[in-house]
């Protein structure tokens, strides 16, 4: 591996970057987020581990046919996945480089993730009121678990969604805030996945079983 | 909202005055020696106006060679903590014999052990790993710094809040009485209604934090900052277990935070997930708790066989034998202890065929570390060892190790683990692996890089005092343990019925002794290092002879690390350097970009304590408000735009002619 042939001269110039330049700030970022993104991706997937683990455990309680309505959920998947249509809009006007278009588009990102998040905190005040609480069954735990802690990074995302608009409208559409809007547009597309692994896993097949 | 507690107040929660231990007279006695020390070291710093200089050069720095020290200091400050609870354990044990209670009552030794093990882990082992990587990682891949300076800055103080808040529990409320990964129900609501296991859950989550960003930093650094040339099997072995390790950490720290907040859950909101009744399975608790605790000894381990391979290859003056097969070896290690977890509760009844799968996994694992040892053991044959510091605790892990593998391929022979499991062969097992392995890794770390760090080398007398003493404490404080273990005798006891037991426990009391005379001899080791550091100065920068680019700067290196980033050709790049005779640049230096220090990290870690301590006492309003000044202190920080500025070409041109002034008196060829 050390073969001497392959050693260049003693020259400085094979050794050492002589004339290096500043590097760009923020080439690890999308790297690091993603590396970040599969890390909450590790703990959605043991809140799945347990739903699975749990789902069954009903303790005499309601289970899923009793509780759900899918035309409620439906209806609520289409407001999240519309809010990420409209953020890859963003996107696209980001990439035009129209200030504008992108504080639009995320308001409208923002709206659409509120309605989600609204439907949802309808649905947990239904069940608490029909005495579905997370306290009653091991089943019941996991479920608001789970769709809470994704209702949690919706919440965060909002939050987040509010902040970019306003340094987007302070400083334009410069590369730290052009990493930031890719970093959320994968945080926003991210929760997509996740929650078709909710819908199909904790919804649909609740209903089915 | 789940506080009965008719002791509750709005505004202090379930804290009150009845909180403070008063009663029992030893955790006042270690009250008064902390507060005075403790009020000596700030009346210290004020006295000498350190503060201005500790919060501008250290606690805000974003440099990761401060950072990495800073973590070693935290490792070792805990590490005595830890150590004291030990020796107390093997004091009580010693004594608590024919009818004697011991000199601890069950709620206090119960606190003892659980801290013992949850801070001997977390806040030693860990930072001490997490420091020695921050500081090697990037002088070892010819970068100026990691990939996020201020996360990084912001994972060491996320670490010491938890370590703080573990802390504060001995002298406000108590700590988890649960053993060391608080398993339910016992760590429940119902059995465990006081403090103790929030200050547990708390402490672990603030800390959870910081190692999974620094995780996702160290890879980030590794993957994009390498110096050119250095592609994948051009890294150090070392930078390669560090990689290894912060992918188990990336991939094992989310599990321990999910479960404890699904305990965190059925202690604060009422949830059923490890309860016994309506549905709850505490069995899941345990699998999920060892789906990141197998990894996490991994994530111990593997940085240290780096160190070890590091030092083998400088202090036989060869380079490593089988370099691939060790890389190979640290990867299958990593996807190996993925699938071992169960081997810690084989009793737990999983069936045969399930016993069996895990067994086998397990004993497969011993095949590359067994690999690795042999690496290490071609590499000293026929070379000509330079018995330093380092290459003697090297020596000394290899022995030590290979004995505790062993006991462990015992443990992980089902039938056998039904006799042995929870027993005192276990706690001499993995003893002989954390201490034989990590601790002395650490040692020999220390050895080897602190004049890299400081600019001057260990002085080598204390050094073999506290050697010896190690060595031979550690055989006499846990042989005992692994002959008691194969009679039946059972972990976490704290008075015993048969007499004939008690000489094997005082025999392990003056193994704790003479480790206790180990850490005398390090810590004086370092004193007169220091003390005496203009006669043991490394003007070159490469005392040992080295072999990796950390040795081609000097010592300590400068705030930008490398004038001129290497270009890599060899795996040994260093070593191929001195070989060739390649000349250092004297001329041409150009301004340096570096990131600007940041107090944000100090401010964001703060609150998280404020926050994480009001939660444990159940002070609403107070959690509520820390977690608010949590958030806008975040968002506040992206507005920040200065992060970064330039190390002046006249600041470099004139660090570097010193280093050029010192080469000359050091009689180097510059």
């Amino acid at each position: 591996m050390s073969a001497p042939a392959n050693t260049p001269p003693a020259d400085p110039a094979a050794w050492y970057d002589l004339h290096e330049h500043d590097h760009p700030e923020g080439g690890s970022t999308l790297l690091g987020f993603w590396i970040y993104l599969m890390s909450d991706c590790l703990i959605f997937a043991m809140l799945f581990a347990a739903f699975g683990v749990l789902g069954g455990n009903y303790a005499a309680g309601p289970g899923p046919r009793d509780l759900f309505e899918l035309p409620l959920v439906a209806l609520n998947t289409a407001m999240l996945l519309l809010s990420s249509i409209t953020y890859g809009f963003a996107m696209l006007a980001m990439q035009r480089g129209t200030v504008r278009a992108v504080q639009g588009w995320l308001v409208v990102t923002a709206l659409f993730g509120a309605a989600f998040l609204s439907i949802e905190l309808y649905e947990f005040a239904h069940l608490i009121g029909d005495g579905a609480t997370p306290q009653r069954s091991a089943f019941l735990s996991a479920f608001f678990t789970l769709v809470g802690t994704h209702g949690l990074h919706v919440t965060f995302g909002l939050i987040w969604l509010a902040v970019l608009v306003v340094q987007v409208g302070q400083r334009g559409l410069v590369a730290a805030n052009r990493r930031r809007l890719q970093c959320l547009s994968l945080f926003w597309h991210f929760l997509d996945v996740i929650w078709i692994g909710v819908f199909t896993f904790v919804y649909l097949l609740g209903v089915l079983r | 909202m789940s506080s009965p507690d008719p002791h509750w107040t709005v505004l202090f929660g379930k804290l009150s005055l009845d909180a403070l231990p008063l009663h029992e007279p030893i955790i006042v006695a270690t009250f008064a020696v902390v507060a005075l020390g403790g009020a000596a070291v700030l009346g210290a710093l004020t006295w000498f106006r350190l503060w201005g200089y500790l919060w501008r050069e250290w606690f805000t720095s974003v440099d990761h060679k401060k950072i990495g020290i800073m973590y070693m200091v935290l490792g070792l400050v805990m590490f005595l903590r830890g150590f004291a609870d030990a020796v107390m354990m093997r004091i009580q044990q010693a004594i608590a014999f024919n009818g004697s209670e011991g000199y601890l009552n069950a709620h206090h030794y119960d606190q003892i052990f659980t801290a013992h093990g949850v801070i001997m882990i977390f806040f030693v082992a860990m930072p001490f790993v997490t420091g020695l990587m921050n500081f090697v990682v990037p002088l070892q891949i010819g970068a100026r710094d990691v990939s996020f300076p201020f996360l990084n800055n912001f994972s060491f103080w996320m670490t010491t809040a938890g370590a703080l808040l573990v802390m504060a529990s001995l002298f406000v409320g108590e700590f988890a009485q649960t053993g060391w990964l608080a398993y339910p129900p016992l760590s429940g609501l119902a059995y465990s209604p006081g403090v103790g296991v929030d200050y547990y859950i708390w402490a672990l989550q603030i800390a959870g934090v910081g190692t999974t960003l620094s995780g996702i930093n160290l890879i980030a650094t590794i993957i994009k900052l390498r110096a050119p040339g250095m592609d994948l099997m051009k890294m150090p072995v070392f930078t390669w277990t560090a990689l290894c390790t912060n992918i188990l950490i990336v991939a094992s720290f989310p599990v321990l935070t999910a479960v404890l907040s699904l305990l965190t859950l059925d202690r604060y909101v009422g949830t059923d997930f490890f309860t016994n009744d309506f549905g709850g399975s505490p069995m899941m608790y345990v699998n999920l708790i060892w789906i990141w605790g197998h990894p996490e000894v991994y994530i111990l381990i593997l940085p240290l066989f780096g160190v070890y391979s590091e030092v083998t290859a400088t202090f036989c003056g060869k380079k490593l034998f089988g370099y691939s097969s060790m890389v190979y070896a640290t990867v299958v290690i990593t996807i190996l202890s993925y699938v071992v977890w169960l081997h810690h509760f084989f009793t737990m009844g999983s069936g045969a065929s399930v016993n069996s799968f895990f067994g086998i996994t397990t004993m497969v694992i011993s095949i590359p570390t067994g690999a690795k040892l042999f690496n290490w053991l071609f590499t000293m044959y026929r070379a000509r060892i330079r018995f330093e510091l380092p290459m003697m605790w090297t020596v000394a892990f290899m022995l030590t190790f290979v004995i505790g593998g062993m006991t462990g391929v015992l443990l992980a022979v089902p039938p056998a683990d039904f006799v042995l499991h929870n027993s005192l062969f276990l706690i001499a097992h993995f003893h002989n692996v954390i201490i034989g392995g990590v601790v002395f890794g650490v040692f020999a770390a220390i050895n080897y890089w602190w004049p890299k760090a400081f600019g001057f080398t260990l002085e080598p007398f204390w050094g073999k005092v506290s050697f010896w003493c190690w060595v031979g404490g550690f055989w006499l404080a846990f042989t005992p343990l692994y002959a008691m273990g194969l009679m039946g005798v059972t972990r976490r006891l704290r008075v015993f019925d048969d007499p004939s037991l008690q000489i094997w426990f005082i025999v392990a009391a003056l193994g704790a002794g003479l480790i206790a005379c180990g850490i005398a001899a390090m810590l004086i080791q370092f004193g007169v290092s220091i003390l005496r550091r203009d006669r043991n100065r490394d003007l070159t920068g490469d005392p040992w002879n080295g072999r990796t680019l950390e040795w081609s700067t000097s010592s300590p290196p400068p705030a930008y690390n490398f004038a001129f980033t290497p270009v890599i050709h060899d795996l040994d790049n260093w070593a191929a350097m001195k070989r060739a005779g390649v000349p250092r640049p004297t001329d041409g230096f150009r301004p340096i970009h570096m990131p600007r220090n940041t107090g944000a990290g100090v401010v964001l870690s703060g609150f998280s304590m404020i926050c994480g301590f009001a939660l444990i006492w159940h002070i609403w309003w107070l959690a509520a408000a820390g977690f608010a000044a949590l958030l806008i202190t975040a968002i506040a920080h992206t507005f920040n735009t200065r992060r970064d500025f330039h190390i002046a070409a006249q600041v470099v041109i004139e660090t570097e002619a010193a280093r050029s002034r010192d080469l000359a008196l050091a009689g180097g060829a510059a």
